[in-house]
């Protein structure tokens, strides 16, 4: 979304609106603007790209178990469902909503996936979409009362973080637990992709980012439409093939803890379903005119209104979004622990998914955010209780360290807010 | 000559207090009519019911001659009305092409067409002699006040407007930025848009206003040729409702209000 902008640096303001055909020819004067962007507080991804390289480093030097491959799948498992309901939250987020109870509609969701799948013995796809319906009721509920009736968003989920916790313990009953062992929904977590298909996937996936790019930068630049320099593009598309690639030939290797033995091999199948969702949705929001909406509803409702979008519809559409990931994300979470129970969804698993779009570069204050933030913000979060995990630490530690880093990661969103408005970036 | 846009009669209450009475309002194609009053006079109300935000209670929306019913923003925009708020209504995250283009995006087969708006933007920008913005990928947020100002009108120039009312334009800018922004207004009128100058600025109103409508509490005092009346006699007909022969006879401060 920001990157198509690329106005040459310093130019001065009397220089005509003619001359600005050929915009930030060079890489030198991409990487200024990108400077004086950061400086300007416009932070993206950035601190989570550094706090994920942070906490690597940290990790990996105090326990030789963290980096192995094993592990790291692991890592991909843990951070799928985490992700998942991230870029649910980015939608209300963008609103400068919060949903609170994202954490809770995933377990009802999941009870209810999972019944349908022990009582009635519906395949997996009629029981899949039978919870995310259920997610998206519950987020048309949420949607209807904080758009129609005004009431905060903030109270309204915290009302139903409450009472939809009541749904599993219902239906379950306390201290019960359904078992979640559909062979391709529980598959997600714990089958992999064949090894072959895996690099095909990966190899088609550069190659139309690629091609993408390159007819995107073609097609602008012949018009003389504002565009990014061709280096620019390049090194995109080679820092995009090096971790797409570098991701499935660390994830095909064999990653048994006994490799004489057993033979574990490929891509999680949860990881295509993540970058499923996350293309779908980046091509939602930057590509159609509804994300453009959403965009303009959080960065301005009045303006919005003003401009013929029905702001009202916009923000019941948010929270549905945001509910049926939550479902989806409750299923991704069932299908990683086998079993759903009353206590699914609760704890800190709304706070993660909070953290992780916060993290990842989406702002708490609306307007501001794209879905790959939720990718890169959810594996940060992961990484915590996954390397805390092998540490051996008390529980304790995991939520200070959480609470921690969500808060540290507003407070990035905070000031560079204030940066923002004072540097007007 | 013809009015593009004619209000006849028209009537708003919010509860009790009764904010139009009978106003009768005309924009002619080419010239400029500068909408002044008072505070509370009632231009905001007249210009968000033209703008189809407030319904009307009673009184005739017509547009080139024929009556319309207009039900909302949309509806007004259809019939080529536009209207550049005070507070601008530009989103501060989008970057110029996209807040032009806020709520009528292009699509093509592969979603929204960034390449027919960027072109069309740079078009009307262009043809408005626009040469103050450094890149249409720029963001809002950075533009200074009249820039912003630019781009709101540029915006609706953009859909082929028949009519453009401008809140306020020049009220929060500085010398250099009103001239541009009242340039641009003359340029609009002289394309043959009808244009509605809402304004508390005398020097603005007679430097490019061809005709002059005055709102004294919510009725209006006078609609004169701007090369009628002189700069006190418009201040009289704004601060008391009436000046000379010109104005309403009765006082309604007593009638009805």
């Amino acid at each position: 979304m920001t990157d198509t902008q690329s106005a040459s640096a310093a130019s001065p303001a009397s220089s005509g609106f003619d001359n600005d055909n050929v915009q930030a020819a060079t890489i030198g004067d991409s990487a200024r603007e990108y400077v004086a962007r950061l400086r300007g507080g416009d932070m993206g991804s950035l601190p989570a790209i550094l706090g994920l390289v942070f906490l690597f480093i940290v990790f990996a030097s105090l326990n030789d178990k963290f980096l192995t491959t094993y592990n790291m799948a692991n890592l991909v498992v843990q951070a799928g469902s985490i992700c998942v309901m991230a870029m649910g939250i980015v939608f209300v987020l963008l609103l400068g909503e919060i949903d609170l109870s994202a954490g809770v509609a995933g377990g009802a969701s999941a009870t209810i996936t999972a019944l349908v799948l022990i009582d009635y013995d519906l395949n997996w796809a009629l029981a899949t979409l039978a919870g995310v319906a259920v997610g998206a009721l519950i987020g048309l509920v949420i949607g209807s009362l904080v758009s129609y009736l005004g009431i905060p968003s903030f109270v309204v989920t915290l009302a139903f973080f409450l009472a939809l916790q009541a749904v599993p313990l219902k239906l379950i009953g306390s201290g019960g637990s359904l078992r979640f062992n559909d062979p391709v929904l529980r598959g997600l977590s714990i089958k992999n992709v064949p090894v072959t298909a895996g690099w095909i996937a990966a190899i088609v996936i550069v190659a139309a980012f690629a091609a993408l790019s390159l007819w995107q930068y073609r097609s602008l630049s012949s018009k003389g439409l504002v565009h990014q320099p061709l280096g620019l593009v390049v090194l995109r598309i080679v820092v995009l093939g090096v971790i797409v690639l570098g991701l499935v030939a660390l994830l095909n290797a064999n990653r048994s803890p006994n490799p004489n033995f057993l033979e574990i091999r490929g891509v999680p199948w949860v990881l295509p379903v993540v970058i499923g969702l996350l293309l779908f949705w980046t091509f939602v929001l930057t590509k159609t005119r509804f994300g453009r909406h959403l965009y303009a509803v959080g960065g301005n409702a009045e303006a919005a209104r003003r401009a013929g979008i029905n702001v009202q519809r916009i923000r019941i559409a948010a929270f549905v979004i945001c509910s049926s990931m939550a479902a989806l994300s409750g299923l991704l979470l069932a299908s990683y622990v086998g079993k759903v129970s009353p206590g699914s969804g609760g704890g800190n698993v709304l706070l993660y998914a909070v953290g992780a779009a916060v993290i990842g570069g989406t702002s708490l204050f609306g307007g501001r955010g794209r879905a790959i933030d939720a990718v890169i913000g959810g594996a940060v979060i992961a990484t915590i209780p996954n390397g805390l995990g092998l540490l051996n630490q008390a529980s304790y530690i995991n939520f200070l360290v959480t609470g921690g880093v969500l808060l540290l990661a507003a407070s990035v969103d905070a000031i560079s807010r204030r940066r923002r408005s004072s540097a007007g970036v | 000559m013809e009015p593009l846009l004619e209000l006849r009669g028209v009537n708003k209450s919010f509860g009790v207090v009764h904010v139009l009475h009978d106003v009768d309002f005309a924009v002619y194609p080419g010239q400029v009519t500068a909408l002044v009053g008072d505070n509370g006079a009632g231009k905001s109300t007249l210009v968000k019911i033209i703008a189809g935000i407030y319904g009307r209670d009673s009184g005739e929306y017509r547009f080139d001659g024929k009556q319309v019913e207009v039900h909302g923003p949309r509806d007004v925009a259809a019939l080529g009305v536009e209207v550049v708020y005070q507070d601008l209504a530009l989103c501060d995250n989008l970057d110029i092409v996209q807040n032009m283009f806020l709520g009528r995006e292009e699509t093509s087969t592969f979603g929204l067409d960034e390449v027919a708006m960027e072109t069309r933007a740079r078009e009307t920008l262009s043809s408005l002699s626009v040469r103050t913005v450094k890149s249409v990928r720029q963001s809002v947020a950075s533009l200074s006040g009249g820039q912003r100002q630019t781009v709101a009108i540029a915006k609706a120039v953009l859909w082929n407007s028949k009519v453009v009312l401008l809140d306020e334009p020049t009220a929060a800018l500085g010398v250099a930025q009103t001239r541009q922004v009242l340039d641009l207004v003359r340029r609009l009128a002289d394309r043959g848009l009808g244009v509605v100058l809402i304004s508390h600025n005398m020097t603005d109103v007679f430097e490019v206003a061809d005709r002059i409508t005055a709102l004294y509490l919510g009725r209006v005092a006078a609609d004169v040729p701007v090369k009628d009346v002189n700069h006190s006699q418009v201040v009289e007909l704004i601060t008391a409702g009436r000046s000379g022969d010109l104005g309403i006879s009765e006082n309604p401060a007593t009638a009805t209000v």
